[in-house]
């Protein structure tokens, strides 16, 4: 069992989860912000490798996305910066990034520096779940991966069962129709949803993504699930020259 | 050897559909119904009876005499640039807006490069009388005034995509940003064979006129209906598809697709894919595309906007590593000169795209009698400002 996996075992409360990307807004930042957001009360985390053509993300994630890349950040430039990860961070760690970079990197090389570096699990969004079953599942499992699917309002009921049965840490589920970074409208529709997959009693546990961005969406979200995902609101936050002043004053907020 | 699509949606190791969860709706909706579609005799009525009275097909064949005797074969001109708007990229639009409304759909979204795609989808959505939206590339806005206007005219919205290198890539991805966020009443009408499956197949489909005239048309003129050589240009490669389509199986037949190697392969400065592109995915299948070592895409050049692209569709993908076609490259300065030849031989103005299938004649050795037929995809009026500067007109 994977620290993801353990921590959804034993969780006792609302889960709150923050994406970055790594490589922004210095190359070298990435474990001192995890450090950072470990101390501020962070449950987990999502670690995004940049891409450069990053359809599932808004405005912000693809600046973030291209700074890093322009900061000379690569997959295995993170790997390394990732060496002494299990030294100062205890939480659940998610890679986050698109199918072609670890296309490149190699699958098999890819999922055995995860587990190297003490990686709990990833999410492609664009990786589908059919190429997941057919190539990649022997080799997430061997090492130790956990893959984390998306959902979406308009997923049908009879494929978030068969994407519950594919999981083994929790479903990600996606607020709206959007990109990242769009606000979430907590409105009838939204919640609508939220209990339709409430109701739906999946044996994975359900995180909440894409659109919360401060504690009211937090809250509303985490009544339906068992936590929710912050991300362009946290990467828009961080201040440069600040870092870890910015990232302690928008995480106390959540206290 | 299977060239077309299996029933995975792939095309031999390169196809598929790597599209977040959010587009998954859409393109499986597209997947489930787009044969039974194409394949309804309404729809096929329909369909042939616009390309007929509204886009003015059959293009003709044209026996280009003196480009002939100067390359020793017979060369025929598959005439692209007579249909309206000027290209053979209405042929995928005419097809798509129709599916589009058979799925109940009241929303286009297209992305463009040089314009020509959004031209044509802005065309029939006229036609038809639906909302359209065009992305382009900021930077391509600025170096393609005429076909914006021409696009606002026609009613369209052109919207700017400021994300990345700001041209076609980045229109696609802001394409695909916009379908994310309107999956219901919104079709994304791609305009070349590239995408998630099942866009290059049917993209194809809706293409395959070019050679299915051709093939007519030849057996008309010549008595036989194969040719020796077909080519074509190929940027994502719609109309080298619609051009190689009916000739696929028949091995006889050699296909040369002509890339844009730019200011040459080794200057940085190229869109030349299958020699300087690896195997990975964009936008949303497994094809060839040129990449950094870290997988991230990089920017390509060619003077002609409608090649410059970093990958190429995955049926593409599959010719060129079966060794089924030849992908060959053309530079920028090649491809104008090939422009000006067919404008002084034969009194046509070819798009530079088309350039550059008509420059790799000056490379290749016939036979007295080969039967070679060119795809002139596009006309050069849009393209009058860079003949211009070149030639010093």
């Amino acid at each position: 069992m994977n620290r993801l996996q353990q921590l959804f075992q034993q969780q006792q409360r609302e889960l709150l989860s923050i994406y970055y990307t790594a490589g922004y807004p210095n190359l070298n930042d990435t474990l001192d912000i995890a450090e950072e957001l470990e101390k501020a009360g962070a449950d987990f985390l999502e670690v995004g490798f940049p891409y450069s053509d990053p359809v599932a993300d808004g405005p912000i994630i693809q600046a973030s996305s291209k700074q890093a890349l322009d900061n000379g950040m690569t997959l295995a430039i993170l790997f390394d910066q990732l060496k002494d990860l299990r030294q100062r961070v205890n939480i659940p760690i998610l890679l986050m990034g698109y199918v072609n970079v670890v296309l490149q990197y190699g699958v098999e090389a890819f999922c055995q520096k995860c587990q190297e570096v003490g990686v709990d699990g990833c999410i492609i969004p664009d990786l589908p779940m059919y190429e997941y079953e057919e190539l990649y599942q022997s080799t997430f499992e061997k090492y130790g991966l956990s893959n984390i699917f998306l959902v979406t309002p308009q997923t049908s009921e009879e494929r978030i069962r068969k994407i519950d049965g594919l999981s083994n840490a929790f479903i990600y589920l996606v607020s709206s129709s959007a990109t990242t970074g769009s606000n979430l409208a907590v409105s009838e529709s939204a919640t609508a949803y939220f209990k339709r997959i409430a109701d739906m009693n999946l044996k994975s546990p359900v995180v909440i993504g894409f659109g919360i961005s401060n504690k009211e969406t937090y809250q509303a979200a985490s009544q339906y699930a068992s936590g929710a995902i912050i991300g362009s609101a946290f990467v828009k936050n961080i201040d440069a020259n600040n870092l870890k002043g910015s990232i302690k004053g928008f995480m106390g907020q959540f206290k | 050897m299977n060239y077309f699509v299996d029933e995975r949606g792939y095309y031999g190791d390169f196809g598929g559909a790597y599209i977040p969860e959010m587009l998954y709706p859409n393109v499986e909706e597209l997947r489930q119904q787009y044969q039974v579609i194409i394949d309804d005799e309404q729809f096929q009525q329909e369909f042939k009876a616009l390309l007929k009275d509204y886009v003015g097909r059959p293009s003709p064949l044209y026996l280009a005499k003196r480009l002939s005797d100067k390359y020793g074969a017979n060369i025929f001109l598959k005439r692209e640039d007579l249909n309206h708007t000027g290209a053979h990229k209405i042929n995928n639009t005419i097809g798509q807006i129709l599916l589009a409304e058979k799925l109940g759909k009241k929303r286009i979204i297209a992305e463009t490069g040089a314009g020509q795609h959004g031209v044509a989808t802005a065309t029939v959505c006229a036609l038809r009388g639906l909302e359209c939206v065009v992305y382009m590339g900021e930077v391509d806005i600025k170096r393609q005034a005429p076909n914006v206007a021409r696009m606002k005219m026609l009613g369209a919205k052109v919207v700017a995509a400021t994300s990345g290198s700001k041209t076609l890539k980045d229109a696609t991805n802001e394409a695909m940003r916009d379908w994310i966020a309107n999956p219901v009443d919104t079709h994304y009408i791609i305009g070349s064979v590239v995408g998630p499956h099942p866009y290059p197949d049917m993209v194809a489909q809706f293409q395959s006129i070019i050679s299915f005239e051709t093939k007519k048309q030849l057996q008309e003129q010549t008595g036989k209906s194969l040719p020796d050589y077909v080519l074509a240009c190929v940027g994502g490669g719609s109309n080298a598809m619609g051009m190689f389509y009916h000739f696929i199986d028949d091995e006889s037949v050699k296909l040369i697709a002509v890339e844009a190697a730019g200011k040459g392969v080794d200057s940085g400065f190229s869109a030349a894919t299958t020699t300087l592109g690896k195997e990975g995915v964009l936008h949303g299948s497994r094809s060839i595309l040129m990449q950094t070592p870290d997988g991230q895409v990089v920017e390509p050049h060619s003077v002609s906007a409608g090649l410059d692209y970093p990958g190429i569709g995955p049926q593409h993908a599959h010719l060129f590593k079966t060794g089924r076609g030849l992908y060959a490259s053309i530079t920028d300065d090649e491809a104008l000169q090939a422009g000006l030849l067919l404008t002084q031989y034969e009194g046509i103005i070819p798009a530079i795209e088309s350039a550059h299938a008509l420059a790799y004649l000056e490379k290749m050795q016939f036979k007295a009698g080969d039967n070679v037929v060119v795809c002139l995809s596009g006309r050069g009026d849009k393209d009058m400002e860079t003949y211009m500067k070149y030639f010093n007109l």
